[in-house]
């Protein structure tokens, strides 16, 4: 069993591609992907994740909302969100860390920023 | 000195070696006495001058053979000392030399690596963009993942996707995003920077990439034709940048490049397929017709 889970939840599935792609280079990782908020919260209430990362912009239920579901869960509000978007904007961004957001990355993104984010939160 | 000891006076009397008895003695022999007692005294002064003198030269001659030999010593170990003092100097020299040469080979690995990782991180890219490009076989699908590719790995904002009609030789969007395809013309080919990227096949980059707000469809800031060989299919049309992105990086233009090709093939064998698919059931149509 790997030592850390984590969710990736993003619709586009070139990008959740690349983002699981990156994230497995972390040693001892288990991803498990969903394609939208729902599918995403599913997911958490199915298993234990150690860190998420969801994209904003979903069709069915969007990024945001999913932040805000799970940090009012208290089974799972200790659970770091990562959230990642196309809109650079420091108000979507103050947004996002308003709801209980850890952390935020700005799309194009970067393969050294999403590993750098997820090993600290992760405290490798 | 003990030879002397016979003719000492004891008790105030004074005792001859020849003369047996006590005889008292004469004046003069007592004068003789004292005489050689003063002479006797003299010579003890002399010798004890004499033992004094031997003693300082004994001990100098004691503290200078102590002092030769002590430098002597002290000369051959500060030789060896010496010695292995530059010895020890001159491997401190070259372990300092190694460290250096070392530290410098570190620095180059660590630049190395981040080239690696930065490699590593655009071929995964570039993978990607790759798999998922020939990922279908349907048109609408392919369009779809050339759109995702544009947004999240280059960072466009505004663009349009436009395909060649060689009847026509026109092109026409079939795909944008943060622009309506209504609002982007038709283009024929040779026209404007478009319309020359079509014909020439050649990709265009302005300089100037900073948005100003409003668009024009005709002046894009980056446009990339979709080849197959040199067959131009259609072109990537980008007018804008996200927020966030001011410029473009070596991996952008990998992109484009792998954009300009592999869109080219994806989007064709798609179309291909429909085509085939629609002409396969069309048969199968014709046959169920004629079988019933």
């Amino acid at each position: 069993m790997a030592r850390f889970r984590i969710l990736v939840v993003e619709d586009s599935p070139t990008m959740r591609q690349l983002i699981t792609f990156t994230l497995k280079r972390l040693k001892d990782v288990e991803i498990v992907e969903a394609s939208d908020g729902v599918d995403g919260l599913k997911k958490i209430s199915a298993g234990k994740f150690d860190i998420i990362f969801t994209d904003i912009n979903m069709p069915i239920m969007d990024g945001l909302k999913l932040v805000s579901l799970v940090k009012n869960d208290p089974a799972n509000k200790d659970i770091p969100i990562v959230v990642i978007t196309t809109e650079g904007g420091q108000e979507d961004r103050d947004r996002a860390l308003a709801l209980g957001a850890n952390s935020y990355i700005t799309k194009p993104i970067q393969a050294t920023s999403l590993l750098a984010t997820a090993t600290q939160l992760l405290k490798i | 000195m003990s030879g002397h000891g016979k003719d000492e006076t004891e008790g105030g009397q004074i005792h001859s070696g020849e003369e047996k008895g006590p005889p008292l003695k004469s004046g003069d022999e007592v004068l003789q006495i004292i005489k050689k007692g003063a002479e006797f005294t003299q010579e003890l002064l002399k010798e004890n001058e004499r033992l004094r003198y031997r003693l300082v030269q004994a001990e100098e001659e004691n503290f200078s053979l102590r002092k030769a030999s002590l430098e002597g010593v002290s000369g051959d170990e500060l030789s060896k000392l010496q010695n292995r003092l530059e010895s020890l100097e001159t491997e401190k020299k070259q372990i300092l030399e190694r460290f250096k040469r070392v530290e410098d080979e570190n620095k180059d690995f660590a630049n190395r690596y981040l080239e690696i990782e930065n490699e590593n991180n655009n071929l995964a890219n570039l993978y990607i963009a790759s798999y998922q490009l020939h990922s279908t076989l349907d048109f609408k699908e392919v369009l779809r993942i050339i759109l995702e590719i544009i947004i999240n790995l280059i960072g466009a904002e505004q663009f349009a996707v436009m395909m060649l009609d060689e009847k026509t030789h026109q092109l026409n969007a079939v795909a944008s995003e943060g622009i309506e395809k209504e609002d982007v013309p038709p283009i024929f080919l040779g026209t404007g920077v478009i319309g020359n990227v079509a014909k020439t096949g050649e990709s265009y980059f302005k300089e100037d990439l900073s948005h100003k707000g409003t668009i024009d469809p005709t002046d894009p800031i980056v446009c990339i034709p979709m080849t197959i060989k040199e067959r131009v299919i259609g072109v990537i049309v980008i007018y804008s940048l996200l927020q966030q992105k001011d410029k473009f990086t070596n991996l952008d233009y990998e992109l484009f490049t792998l954009l300009a090709g592999h869109t080219a093939t994806a989007v064709f064998s798609s179309k291909l397929y429909s085509e085939s698919e629609r002409k396969l059931s069309t048969i199968q149509g014709f046959i169920d017709l004629l079988t019933k």
